[in-house]
């Protein structure tokens, strides 16, 4: 083959229509990132640690106080998938410094130079963040019986509780991404973090009920994706449970909230590179 | 003769500096061509613009035959990368990596395992290509990389400062494969590098930047004999690019420095 006809020959592989395309992307690069995980899982079993003390000690102790007003559920029952929901949240948002950290060294170039479509590449990234907080689950879940927590284990709320734990921190991944692409340093990234999660976990109901926060609070709260998150996660996690909104409105939230942050992710994300 | 890259009055600002100034460009298809010049020269910046990276201010290229403007996935599809940075990811093992780039390629899978196969046999890494990247040496690295960015065939590559870090004995070793793979695959390639010896040694035509302007173009031997009997390549450049002496800019800018000698590291 002379050189001439390398450069005329058409290139590539025959490849499936875009938007099955899309999905196989997006598979690839969250692949990538899990392998990555069941390499060291170091950081994982780091992130595990805090709401296992978020359960067994302030749960512990403000149950014991009896301080909180939380109707017919006892408050550790009513804690517990609030814990899922700040540490699912808590090992989302910190995501984005991986990717300032695949910029700094190249990898990042190496994903934007091939053909797959830019929001397919944040796709895959917002789901290997979703599927990072299951491991947080299984840790909860599991704290959560030793203690006495009333769990449902059927199928279907279990089912349903992975569905909201990927969606949620998905999302978080993602807006954490978004974080990441704006500041473009790892100190920055890490000030900024700090700064978002509190506002972001107490301005929830993940540890009290909205009922009990003053007007303006509510008003954040009702804004906020992770109240949304936690509510759906309060009526199918643990016996006697119930949405404040309902299962359908806050698995819409959190679907809606996940992809306008991914389409303001991939017009973001290319800017890393240059 | 159709261009592998052709580049018309390409030009790339960032506020007020003209980092790439109206570069008209040519590259044959199956030529190795050097883009020479010091830090801060243009060299990366023309690079990302080529390969849709970086949309330029004004002007237009085309690689492969395809507009980098707007048909940036047929570019992307046609074009191989290596980054000035390390690209092949430290905490995957070779083979995930190629798997990786084969999935995103869409290499149908019999073939995607036959090509990972090969590109480690070709590039010496068979035996270590289940272990993570971290554990390579930097030679190594460079080699993987050069093998990821191969794998869906394609007909142009583009090197950025390929040896930077690497000790003499790496760097022939990455010679060597670039010489050996253009023979095999006629693949076009445009490198850049600040090394003469390197330009002399793997390229056919150079080009020399400075402040974002091509300011010498030809074969390593026309320039040596513009410049005067018995140049070399280092000669040529100090010609071209003014003296090397000027403080204010050899040796680039603190963030080069940074960089260049963070890369070193991590290739160790």
């Amino acid at each position: 083959m002379t050189s001439l006809e390398r450069v005329a020959r058409p290139v590539g592989w025959a490849e499936p229509p875009s938007a099955v395309r899309f999905f196989q992307d997006a598979w690839t690069v969250a692949q990538g990132e899990l392998r990555k995980l069941a390499h060291d899982p170091t950081e994982l079993l780091t992130r595990a640690v805090q709401p296992v003390l978020w359960l067994l000690v302030f749960g512990q102790v403000l149950a014991q106080a009896r301080a909180i007003p939380t109707g017919n559920l006892g408050y550790m029952d009513f804690l517990a998938p609030g814990v899922l929901a700040q540490s699912a949240l808590f090992s989302a948002i910190f995501f984005g410094i991986a990717v300032i950290w695949e910029r700094d060294l190249g990898v990042l170039h190496k994903y934007l130079v091939s053909p797959a479509s830019r929001l397919a590449l944040v796709a895959g990234k917002a789901l290997a963040g979703g599927l990072r907080a299951l491991v947080q689950a299984v840790v909860v879940y599991i704290v959560a019986a030793l203690i006495g927590v009333h769990l449902q284990l059927g199928l279907l709320p279990i089912a349903g509780v992975v569905l909201v734990v990927v969606l949620g921190a998905a999302g978080f991944a993602t807006f954490s991404l978004i974080i990441a692409c704006l500041v473009r340093t790892r100190e920055r990234f890490m000030g900024i973090g700090q700064v978002l999660t509190m506002p972001l976990f107490f301005a929830s109901s993940a540890i009290y009920p909205i009922a009990l926060m003053p007007s303006w609070l509510q008003l954040v709260a009702h804004v906020n994706p992770l109240t949304y998150q936690v509510d759906a996660l309060r009526a199918l996690m643990v016996e006697g449970g119930t949405a404040t909104f309902s299962i359908p409105l806050d698995l819409g939230v959190l679907a809606f909230a996940l992809v306008v942050l991914l389409v303001i992710a991939g017009r973001l994300y290319p800017r890393l590179a240059m | 003769m159709r261009a592998a890259i052709e580049t018309r009055d390409l030009r790339r600002e960032f506020g007020s500096v003209t980092a790439v100034d109206a570069l008209s460009l040519e590259v044959r298809p199956g030529e190795v061509f050097g883009l020479l010049g010091p830090n801060g020269a243009g060299k990366t910046t023309t690079i990302k613009m080529l390969i849709t990276l970086l949309p330029p201010t004004s002007g237009s290229a085309t690689v492969a035959g395809h507009d980098i403007a707007h048909e940036a996935r047929a570019v992307r599809r046609s074009i191989g990368y290596v980054p000035q940075l390390l690209s092949s990811d430290g905490a995957l093992s070779a083979r995930e990596n190629l798997d990786i780039s084969g999935h995103l390629y869409h290499i149908p899978a019999p073939e995607r395992r036959e090509r990972i196969e090969e590109a480690l046999r070709f590039m010496g890494l068979t035996d270590v290509g289940d272990n993570l990247v971290r554990t390579y040496s930097g030679g190594m690295v460079r080699r993987l990389e050069i093998a990821q960015a191969m794998l869906h065939a394609p007909p142009v590559l583009f090197l950025d400062e390929p040896t930077v870090g690497l000790d003499p004995t790496a760097r022939r070793a990455v010679w060597e494969h670039v010489r050996k793979l253009r023979e095999r695959e006629g693949t076009t390639i445009l490198l850049t590098t600040h090394y003469m010896d390197e330009a002399a040694e793997l390229c056919e035509r150079v080009g020399i930047m400075h402040l974002g302007k091509l300011v010498a173009l030809g074969t390593p031997e026309s320039l040596a004999a513009e410049v005067g009997p018995g140049a070399s390549l280092d000669d040529v450049f100090t010609h071209f690019t003014g003296s090397e002496l000027d403080d204010t800019t050899a040796g680039g800018t603190y963030r080069d420095v940074a960089r260049t000698r963070r890369t070193a590291r991590r290739l160790g």
